[in-house]
Formats: structure tokens, C-alpha cells, sequence
């Protein structure tokens, strides 16, 4: 389908492909299996402009917007779901500087995001603050010109090789939601270490670690917005970060639709190839049909944000739920095609399952996504 | 240093068509790209210019649509491009487009390093980056692998060879011709992409370069194709064994039966 997308838009969705057939599609195997960090990919996709394409251009960044970004985590997903989220991951992480910060922390960090040499995280999730973000325990502690920091914040997407976190904590406990705020964490600041590295079903070139804060003192200027803002932060930047992982999920159901496409037309049984049958002809039409649904509701829902738009989480969550869900449903119909091959790891496809379960689950299970959608409308449904 | 690249554009199939009646490359319907051996040659020169400054510009010959190459060479980052383009120019050899190319090299003024591609991917015949040397009348070291050290008038580099490689000291200017092993070429950049699509090319035709039309196009091109063909598999070979003198007495019985 064509989404009649300008020439900038073009530029971007034919440099990540490039970066994702020629760079990574032929290591993609590799990452999964050695757990590895793509510093190499990392290195290409900075040197390509891409970590800044949201990022303003005062900042060092090319000013486009989060359709771009969409765009390119598409593209970068349909060769390895797990280094485009290392890629993504920082976008999340920076998003928040993007829309909170100050101008003194916008020109301290952002040109460093922009052109790559730095990628951040964002570290919201605790051991007992999941969906229940309200259940945050780790506390900043005001000490003169600084806050101490304690606490832990566990499966941080690029947790441990990210340079710069954004992190949720509590300021003052009594005041619930209202106590939290968000700060700037450094990597090497005393008193920020990590945990050991998870080990993933998929996405496994991404690294996911604790942070652990112990007595971590850092300077106020790093307190994002104001005390008592933690979850307006957390909420502004989900809502237009969740497009950015709907992306990802539509760009592994291409991914596997194109592989399942190519196998049925070459796999040859009962003297034809199997594309020939009408059963795999329908799985085939299914599949591609609702991978371009999701994509239709992807960009419209990065195009109502990049104009703008004031209350997208109800489209957001819905791009997110839906896209996951067609990921994980065409990435298995897809093993289903390629027959006992697909379930081999001779074979690309068993990854891209793997890899698209984790989208129906992070930044914001799809349960979740749906209680946000139910709500909206019987809010909606009450004006 | 100020550094021109030449490039040309290929079709990207590794199948090329040949037209049986003219002996010509048939080039319609398949997608051009630059030839993969000179974006080794683009890969130098730009690394060069970062470690050493200067400029780098690139040239290539061919019909209108090659502007695309040159484009895409701006957007690795080439300072400026020039299309050298003439309906006279059809039909030429590679010692016409050596001097058409050494022509527009002349015209630039000021160079100190011309790189190519060890040969196109097309037409295979890896002259033209000799025969611009020739006709400029300047060194030319081909198949280069690395460049070892570069002064102010010199450089040092390594040539591959069958087996091993020669290190030679050329004084500059001189032409280089690269092979795959001197480095990895870079993808485009996005801010790259976007200054390449508003760049503007120039374009030399024989009028702007004052060419001789006797040494241009078909009349200027001593190369004469009368057939081209696909070779015959090589058969499997036959080893003899046995006392030297029974062999060497096999062979020539061999050689006589089957050869002759």
C-alpha cells in the first residue's frame, strides 16, 4: 500500500533497509546465539544519522519526527527484532530529555544521543512495579545541590551498556503517584552498577540488566522537570514511544511474512511448489492482510502525534496491542509454513517468533493496552 | 589533497545480457548501481580526506541517468561530482574514455591522487584506469590493497600479487586502481541523502572539454568486438603416472593425438 510518504520519509525507510540487508540480516543469527552487544550495527545505524532523527536539529539531531523513527525501527526489525530494539531502546530513553529536559540538559545530552556516540535507557519496571508502576520503590533522597539514590529497577533494555538513563523513582513515598520524578543517571556515577545480564528468550542481541543504586548521589541539576512529574513523564513518553514498538512488531511480521513468501514459492512437495496450494495461499493472504492493518494503524497513529495530537493514548495503546498481536500470530503461521524446517534454528524463521513475543508484552503488556483502550471509552462514552 | 574518483555505473545483475547483433551490453531493465569496485576506490579517497583534508571529487562517464551514481556517491560524502556526458561519446573504448576521462581531469586543474576501480564488474577490462595515467602521463600503480603511508609528494602502498603482494613508492600525482581488500566501503549517510538530492551535477560534454572528434566515440576507438561468447568448461585434467620416461613418452603421444 502506498502511504505517500515525502522524500525525507523515503530517505529514511531506504537507508534502513540498506543498514538491515546488507549490515545485519548476515549476523543476525550470530547475535542471537552469542547474546553479543551490536556495537559494530550500533556504530553503522549512528554513523547513518539515524539515533538523531527525532532529535531538534538545534540539538544536533535531523528534527523529523516519531513516523521517521517508526519508519526505520520497521525496517531495522525485519532483519533482527533484537538489534533494532537496541536502537529503539534508546529512542525510549531519550524521549523524555526530548520532552522534559531543560536547555541546559538538552545541550548537555542530546547532541551526544543525536549523533550516537551515547545511547540511553529508560528504567521504569522494579521487581514489584510492573503494569503497577504506582508500586516503585526505589527513592531519591534530597541532600543539598544533591539526590541519593536507592533502590533497583530490574529488565532495563539496555541496561549495563547504556550511557545515559532516565530513571522513575520516588521523591516522597506518602504522595503515591505524585511522589514519583524522573532523573538523568550517568553510567560510572558511584554508586550505579548492574546486574547480571538476562538471559532472553528473544531479542537477544539486546542486553537486559538491573540497575542498582546504592547510595548514588547526583547532582540536581539531573532532576527532569520537577518533583512529583515521574509519571507524567512515564505516561507522556509511552504514549509516543508505544508507535515506536508497534514499529517493531509490524517490522518482524514483515520480516517473517517475506521469509514465508520466498520458502512456499522454492519449497517443492507433491511434484509442485506448495505456494500452489490454496491452504497455504489463504495463510499467505491472511498473514500479509493483517500486517498491512497494522501498519495502516502504525503510521496513522505516529502521524496524529507528530501533528501534534493531546490525548493519543487510547490510539497508541491500540497500535501497540494490535501490531504485537498480528507480530506473534504471522511470525507462528509463518513457522507453520516453513513445516518442520521453521522449528530448526538451521532456519531464520523460529527467531522471528521468539522475538515477537516480547512486544505483546513490554511497555505495557497488552492487557494493559486494553484497559487503557476500555477506559478511554467509557470516559469518551461519559462526556 | 585533493583527491578524483572514477566511477562508472553498471547494471547490478551479475548475468549480463549481451545484444548478439551489435556485441553490446544490454542494459534495459536492469537496475544500475555504481561498480562494487570502485566504491573501494570512493571508500579511499573519502577516508583519506578525513585523515589528511582536501576534497574529493567524482567523475564518471555515461549516458544522463549516470547522474543517479554520482548522486549516491555525494551522499557517502564526496565534495562534488561531475557527469561526463556526450552523445558523441557512445561507442567509445576504453582508450577513447581514457582520454575523455584524463580530458575532464585536466580540466579540474589541481589533483594529487586519482583512484579507480581495479576493473568494472561489466565489461571487466580494468584499461581505463591505466590508460588515464597514460594519457596524463603520470604514475599508475593498480590492483593497491593498502596505502601504507602517504607525504607530501609520495605515497607508499601495497599491490596485490598472485601470490603476496609488491610494495612501491609512487612520487604524486598518480593513478591508483583498488581492489576489494583495502577496505569496507560505508553506506550513505541521511544528511548525506538529503545534500544529494539537491546537489547540483555539472555536466562536460566534448564542447566543454575541447575534445579531438577523431579520438572520441566509435572512430576514436581502436577496439574492435567481433564476437563475444561464453567459454568452454574446462574439462577435468589427466594425471600420468608412473617412471619419468614412460610418462614423458605418454605425453608426447598424447600431445600428438589430441592437440594436433
Amino acid at each position: 500500500m502506498d502511504y505517500l510518504l515525502t522524500d525525507e520519509q523515503k530517505m529514511v525507510r531506504e537507508l534502513a533497509h540498506k543498514i538491515a540487508e546488507e549490515k545485519i540480516r548476515p549476523v543476525a543469527s550470530q547475535y542471537d546465539q552469542t547474546e553479543e552487544y551490536p556495537w559494530g550495527i550500533i556504530k553503522i545505524i549512528a554513523d547513518a544519522g539515524l539515533f538523531g532523527l527525532f532529535i531538534p536539529e538545534e540539538y544536533g539531531g535531523m528534527g523529523m519526527n516519531v513516523f521517521s523513527l517508526c519508519l526505520a525501527t520497521e525496517e531495522l526489525s525485519q532483519a533482527c527484532g533484537g538489534i533494532a530494539v537496541c536502537y529503539a531502546a534508546s529512542a525510549l530513553g531519550t524521549f523524555p530529555i526530548v520532552l522534559f529536559g531543560n536547555e541546559e540538559q538538552k545541550k548537555k545530552y542530546l547532541p551526544d544521543l543525536a549523533s550516537g556516540k551515547k545511547i540511553a535507557a529508560f528504567g521504569v519496571t522494579e521487581p514489584e512495579a510492573g503494569s503497577d508502576a504506582s508500586g516503585i520503590k526505589t527513592t531519591a533522597k534530597k541532600q543539598g545541590d544533591y539526590y541519593i539514590l536507592n533502590g533497583l529497577k530490574h529488565f532495563i533494555t539496555n541496561g549495563g551498556d547504556a550511557h545515559i538513563y532516565v530513571v522513575i523513582v520516588m521523591t516522597d513515598k506518602t504522595k503515591g503517584a505524585r511522589g514519583a520524578s524522573a532523573f538523568i543517571v550517568e553510567k560510572d556515577t558511584p554508586g550505579f552498577t548492574f546486574g547480571k545480564k538476562e538471559d532472553k528468550l528473544g531479542i537477544r542481541a539486546s542486553s537486559t540488566r538491573e540497575l542498582i543504586f546504592t547510595d548514588c548521589k547526583i547532582p540536581k541539576e539531573n532532576l527532569l522537570s520537577k518533583e512529583g512529574t515521574g509519571f507524567i513523564v512515564t505516561m507522556k513518553t509511552f504514549d509516543i514511544s508505544r508507535p515506536g514498538v508497534a514499529a517493531q512488531a509490524l517490522g518482524i511480521a514483515q520480516g517473517a511474512l517475506d521469509l514465508a513468501v520466498k520458502y512456499a514459492k522454492e519449497r517443492q512437495q507433491f511434484g509442485k511448489s506448495i505456494s500452489s496450494f490454496q491452504g497455504i495461499q489463504w495463510m499467505l493472504a491472511d498473514m500479509a492482510t493483517e500486517v498491512e492493518a497494522a501498519r495502516a494503524l502504525v503510521y496513522s497513529c505516529a502521524k496524529e502525534i507528530d501533528a501534534g495530537a493531546r490525548d493519543v493514548a487510547k490510539d497508541s495503546a491500540m497500535a501497540k496491542m494490535y501490531a504485537s498481536d498480528v507480530a506473534m500470530k504471522v511470525t507462528t503461521d509463518a513457522i507453520q509454513i516453513f513445516g518442520g524446517y521453521g522449528y530448526m534454528k538451521d532456519y531464520p524463521i523460529e527467531k522471528y517468533m521468539r522475538d515477537a513475543k516480547i512486544t505483546q508484552i513490554y511497555e505495557g503488556t497488552n492487557q494493559i493496552q486494553r484497559n487503557i483502550i476500555a477506559l478511554k471509552l467509557i470516559k469518551e462514552m461519559a462526556k | 589533497m585533493n583527491i578524483i574518483v572514477c566511477i562508472k555505473q553498471v547494471p547490478e545483475t551479475t548475468e549480463v545480457r549481451i545484444n548478439p547483433e551489435t556485441n553490446t551490453l544490454i542494459r534495459e531493465g536492469v537496475k544500475s548501481i555504481i561498480n562494487p569496485f570502485d566504491m573501494y576506490a570512493l571508500e579511499e579517497g573519502l577516508r583519506l580526506k578525513e585523515k589528511f583534508g582536501g576534497k574529493v571529487t567524482v567523475i564518471t562517464m555515461g549516458p544522463p541517468q549516470a547522474e543517479q551514481a554520482l548522486r549516491e556517491a555525494i551522499s557517502m560524502g564526496t565534495d562534488e561530482a561531475i557527469l561526463i556526458s556526450d552523445r558523441a561519446f557512445a561507442g567509445s573504448d576504453t582508450w577513447a574514455t581514457g582520454y575523455i576521462l584524463s580530458s575532464a581531469i585536466k580540466k579540474l586543474g589541481i589533483y594529487d591522487l586519482i583512484l579507480c576501480g581495479k576493473q568494472a564488474s561489466d565489461g571487466d577490462t580494468a584499461q581505463v584506469g591505466p590508460g588515464i595515467s597514460a594519457h596524463l602521463d603520470i604514475p599508475q600503480v593498480t590492483y593497491v590493497k593498502k596505502i601504507e603511508e602517504v607525504k607530501d609528494n609520495s605515497l607508499r602502498v601495497e599491490r596485490m600479487m598472485e601470490e603476496g603482494f609488491e610494495v612501491i613508492q609512487t612520487p604524486l600525482p598518480a593513478v591508483l586502481t583498488v581492489v576489494k581488500e583495502i577496505n569496507e566501503p560505508r553506506l550513505p549517510s541521511l544528511r548525506g541523502m538529503m545534500r544529494a538530492k539537491q546537489a547540483k551535477i555539472m555536466v562536460w560534454g566534448q564542447k566543454e572539454l575541447n575534445l579531438d572528434p577523431q579520438r572520441i566515440g566509435l572512430c576514436g576507438s581502436p577496439t574492435q568486438v567481433i564476437k563475444i561468447f561464453t567459454p568452454a568448461q574446462r574439462t577435468a585434467g589427466q594425471i600420468l603416472r608412473g617412471e619419468i620416461s614412460e610418462m614423458v613418452t605418454e605425453l608426447v603421444g598424447l600431445l600428438k593425438d589430441e592437440v594436433y
